[in-house]
């Protein structure tokens, strides 16, 4: 158990030097995801009453979008220079090896978009008081992303051209993380409290945790066949 | 008995044994599922008392229930046999998740042609909109993305091989996703539906109204099934055609 534990740690510490040896790959999600939002004002006018409204449904279909545009990247450079075949080769349980890729690939992107996100939700105009249920709801939201998400990247790892291919196919089961997430924003700006939202969102991410690594870890197998 | 159906389990792993045997089945499936559907859609259009409501528009029933039940049992069939081509790499499996999901969007693009269509004049929300955000036209809309996920995942993998074990792989994975979805999509319009939404009241349908409705249905069933048949035999000639068996085939018929 301590050696797989041990795995775990090795990868995670690699794959999290890898992603700071590129600070400019880095920035791309949230770079993406703050150009994004600025185009809503420019595209509906900068009455704030019109993006008060509009903002939860903003802020969180473009944390999608900008997940599923990294994650692209979750399996692929392991995958031209080879290491990857090796990880599936050499890791067991794999499935373990997964989730250390996946939790290093959320520290790098779906945790710095929840720092991000109250921000531009200010640019937004929402509410102070609905900045907190922001934050926690993108907290549970974006780790459920990451790892439906890797499913995706493992089944696509293998063609060149995956990334629309990646939006394609795991948006869909993106939908339920969506309504929930801006959902629980919306509540709490309309005055009630999000409390049930955000213990769906948890039960989401204990649900992925326990199932999407394994689905993932099958994907990976199948995605490097091609 | 339990010997028979093991024995039939592992025929079933060979698509020319299933090439052999359901030569005469696509005739007799497609003949049955039409005159079912043409029996049922001729009792329900002519001779089904009209709704206390909803007058004779409510006659689309006919065709949009049954669309939408197949709709829905097709992405189960492609689960299903994606779990097992995955579990034991049966080929024929294969190949029902390749033929089925062409054969779900036309179903789910009927079952939301309908649905629309049958919504307009009837839904008090609708009123003379063509499209609502209601909670079923919303996860209809939800499955028919999922198909297409599954349908470009298989057209951009070159290998056969790679591509079946991908689309089940995606199958499966939508399969467990359903029912979050669905029930997500539900809770949303409990959030965001104005109160005055209601459904025009659905009375109790008496006999009349609804066999017609079992007889379409099961019409619809029994043609998919035919459907599925000729696709999957032609799906099987396509994959096996290096292997003797076609070429022998195709000598007799040329010959």
């Amino acid at each position: 158990m301590t050696g797989a534990l041990d795995q775990f740690g090795g990868q995670l510490r690699r794959d999290l030097l890898v992603a700071f040896r590129s600070p400019g790959e880095l920035m791309n999600p949230l770079m993406f995801y703050l150009m994004a939002v600025a185009l809503f004002p420019l595209g509906l006018g900068p009455a704030p009453d019109t993006l008060r409204e509009v903002a939860p449904g903003i802020l969180w279909s473009l944390a999608l979008l900008s997940t599923l545009l990294s994650l692209d990247g979750l399996f692929r450079r392991d995958f031209e220079d080879g290491t990857l075949e090796l990880f599936v080769l050499k890791v067991e349980p794999l499935f373990l090896g997964v989730v250390a890729k996946v939790v290093a690939h959320w520290l790098v992107t779906g945790l710095p978009l929840t720092l991000l996100a109250p921000v531009v939700g200010l640019m937004l105009f929402v509410p102070g008081d609905a900045i907190g249920v922001l934050i926690a709801s993108l907290l549970l939201g974006t780790p459920v992303l990451s790892l439906i998400g890797a499913i995706g990247a493992g089944l696509t790892v293998g063609l060149r051209r995956g990334g629309l291919l990646l939006t394609l196919i795991i948006l869909p089961l993106y939908v339920p993380v969506l309504i929930l997430g801006a959902g629980a924003i919306t509540a709490v700006m309309d005055g009630v409290e999000a409390h049930g939202q955000l213990l769906w969102l948890a039960a989401m991410l204990a649900a992925a945790l326990t199932l999407a690594p394994f689905g993932a870890a099958l994907a990976l197998r199948v995605g490097m066949e091609q | 008995m339990k010997q028979r159906l093991k024995e039939l389990w592992h025929q079933l792993g060979s698509p020319r044994w299933f090439y052999q045997i359901s030569g005469r089945w696509p005739v007799w499936l497609l003949a049955l599922g039409l005159i079912l559907i043409a029996a049922g859609w001729v009792w329900g259009l002519a001779y089904a008392p009209p709704d206390y409501q909803q007058g004779n528009s409510f006659r689309i029933m006919y065709v949009h229930v049954p669309a939408s039940m197949l709709a829905q049992s097709c992405y189960i069939l492609l689960g299903v046999a994606g779990a097992v081509l995955l579990i034991w790499r049966m080929k024929l499996a294969d190949m029902v998740v390749a033929v089925a999901a062409p054969i779900g969007v036309g179903f789910v693009a009927l079952s939301l042609v309908t649905g629309v269509l049958w919504g307009k004049p009837t839904w008090l929300q609708a009123s003379d909109r063509w499209w609502v955000w209601d909670a079923r036209t919303t996860s209809m809309l939800v499955l028919l993305f999922l198909y297409f996920g599954i349908i470009a995942l298989r057209q951009a993998i070159a290998r056969p091989e790679s591509a079946g074990r991908a689309c089940a792989v995606l199958a499966v994975v939508g399969l467990i996703n359903i029912p979050i979805i669905k029930y997500s999509v539900d809770w949303w319009l409990t959030l965001h539906q104005p109160a005055s939404f209601t459904l025009t009241e659905k009375p109790a349908m008496p006999a009349e109204m609804w066999l017609p409705l079992l007889v379409s249905a099961l019409g619809f069933y029994v043609f998919f099934a035919g459907a599925m048949t000729v696709a999957l035999r032609t799906e099987i000639l396509r994959r096996e055609q290096r292997t003797q068996w076609v070429r022998d085939l195709a000598g007799v018929l040329t010959r």
